[in-house]
């Protein structure tokens, strides 16, 4: 019995944390069209402290990008280095930790924002505790996967574990340096750093945060999955490797662009925005290659619904990684900045590149993690994809349109020198747009329940049955 | 601006470890032969 264990995949938390993927996301989408709400109609929060919009509203972030996204990296990361090594994971009972260690920190992110508790920094709000489980399942991972790659029965690394192990160090120093705190009780921390330098610390984090755990992670999960849905090969193999070092030679730096016109020193933001402008070109060289993956295959995309999430998403992921250098220009960002512009430009690459490649990963795994050729239902699939692609243009439309009416009616100026109008009639003006938002983000939610529904189905009806490892032929060993 | 003595530093240790890793791969041959590597994943699941 246990020889025969040896000769199969670990699936069991690949398994884990793909259904606990769409679980959070369900969760995770839910917080987020209840805070679009309430800005839309701030009676909403009931006069309920927890349910205040100032404390779901990093609930909603910790839990769409660590709970939702999170989970879907750990499961493509434990299934691709897997499968693209030929080999098992490496200390499997320390990837089990790492499982409920993730949904401790989820579970505990749960309860302690909604009662208020926060170290006031944006995307690592959870409290010192919290912070120290993270870093222990971080390690944790990192041994589970550079062991994996160390004990891997194919001579080439695969391209998209590059990726993979490029987020999970980076991470790592990410969260040590900028969660830096000194405890002042159990619930309760200071930060090491105080004032612009917090603030540097804080977007060098936040932006690589995005890079890292939003980009990099996600990119290697589409080097590996839209392959293996076209059933083709990656476009240029070869770009795919410039790809990667291109992007990690040049990513550090594009944090300042996010503290423009602040005390930070002119030139520290001028850098920003240089790094941010460069980025360009690894982002569009990445995405034109899994685009053209289907290069001679584009009828695929009119029977697989499964492939158009990938492909849609890598559209996103283009759009977004223009805008955004885009925005970073000081010029373009005195008109964008703190206007809800900036809320489309996330969403546009959170719910366009991050949600719907996720989807499309995990449409990918459920049928083959319990024993089944397809899911249940694929008109449901077919089903999910309109509801989130319309939900997606009706959000970003509606945040690009406010944004730059906000941007426009704040800065406009009359010939006395006053201000043409006053804070409030900004706010009144972006009504119907936040009105729009909510209709968008309740399709993306009602994509993710249909999908909630699929997945249970399909686990239901299948069995799950261990995947033997198969030979590795002597020319790639 | 104290903060950037360390966050730049930092950035160069990291690069420092990018330059390690590729000249790593570079010179276990990681990049030569790549023509079937983008094939191989569909062979086998």
């Amino acid at each position: 019995m246990s020889s025969s264990l040896q000769n199969n995949y670990s699936d069991t938390v690949v398994r884990q944390f793909a259904i606990m993927t769409v679980v959070w996301g369900v969760v995770g989408m839910l917080v987020g069209l209840i805070i679009a709400a309430q800005l839309a109609w701030p009676e909403l929060n009931f006069g309920i402290p927890w349910l205040s919009y100032g404390r779901l509203r990093p609930l909603h972030t910790n839990a769409v990008i660590f709970a939702f996204g999170g989970s879907a990296l750990f499961a493509s990361t434990y299934y691709v280095v897997q499968r693209t090594g030929q080999t098992r994971l490496f200390a499997p009972g320390l990837a089990a930790f790492t499982f409920w260690g993730w949904t401790l920190v989820i579970v505990a992110a749960a309860i302690s924002l909604p009662l208020g508790y926060t170290t006031g920094k944006e995307y690592a709000e959870l409290e010192w505790p919290i912070d120290i489980l993270i870093t222990l399942v971080w390690v944790s991972f990192a041994i589970v996967f550079f062991g994996t790659i160390a004990k891997r029965k194919v001579k080439h690394i695969y391209v998209a574990n590059w990726f993979f192990g490029a987020f999970i160090l980076t991470v790592a120093v990410l969260h040590l340096v900028n969660s830096a705190e000194i405890p002042a009780g159990w619930m309760k921390s200071y930060s090491v750093y105080a004032g612009v330098q917090d603030a540097m610390v804080q977007w060098w984090y936040g932006h690589n945060a995005v890079g890292f755990f939003l980009t990099a992670g996600f990119l290697g999960m589409m080097y590996y999955f839209v392959p293996k849905q076209a059933e083709r090969p990656v476009y240029s193999y070869r770009l795919s490797i410039v790809h990667f070092w291109a992007l990690i030679f040049t990513y550090m730096w594009a944090g300042p662009h996010h503290l423009h016109y602040t005390a930070l020193p002119d030139w520290t933001q001028s850098l920003g925005m240089v790094f941010s402008l460069i980025l360009l070109a690894p982002s569009w060289g990445g995405m034109i290659n899994g685009v053209m993956t289907l290069s001679g295959a584009w009828h695929k995309l009119r029977d697989d619904p499964v492939l158009r999430f990938m492909i849609v998403s890598l559209s996103f992921y283009g759009m977004s990684t223009f805008e955004g250098p885009m925005m970073s220009i000081k010029t373009v960002n005195a008109l964008s900045h703190y206007t809800d512009w900036t809320v489309g430009h996330v969403h546009s690459g959170a719910l366009g590149w991050v949600g719907l490649i996720s989807m499309g990963t995990i449409y990918f795994l459920i049928p083959r993690l319990y024993g089944q050729k397809k899911m249940y239902s694929v008109p449901a699939i077919e089903l999910h994809f309109w509801t989130a692609t319309i939900g997606i243009v009706l959000y970003i439309a509606a945040m690009w349109i406010a944004g730059v009416m906000q941007g426009l009616m704040w800065r406009s100026i009359n010939e006395d020198g006053t201000l043409t109008y006053t804070f409030v009639e900004s706010v009144k003006a972006t009504y119907p747009y936040y009105v729009v938002r909510v209709l968008g983000g309740a399709l993306y939610l009602f994509g993710m329940l249909v999908m909630l529904w699929n997945v249970i189905m399909t686990a239901l009806k299948g069995r799950v049955q261990p995947v033997p490892i198969p030979a590795v032929l002597a020319a790639y060993a | 601006m104290d903060i950037l003595y360390l966050l730049i530093p930092l950035s160069v240790v990291l690069v420092l470890f990018v330059l390690i890793a590729l000249w790593w791969a570079v010179h276990k041959g990681q990049f030569e032969a790549m023509e079937g590597e983008g094939e191989r994943i569909l062979r086998n699941d």
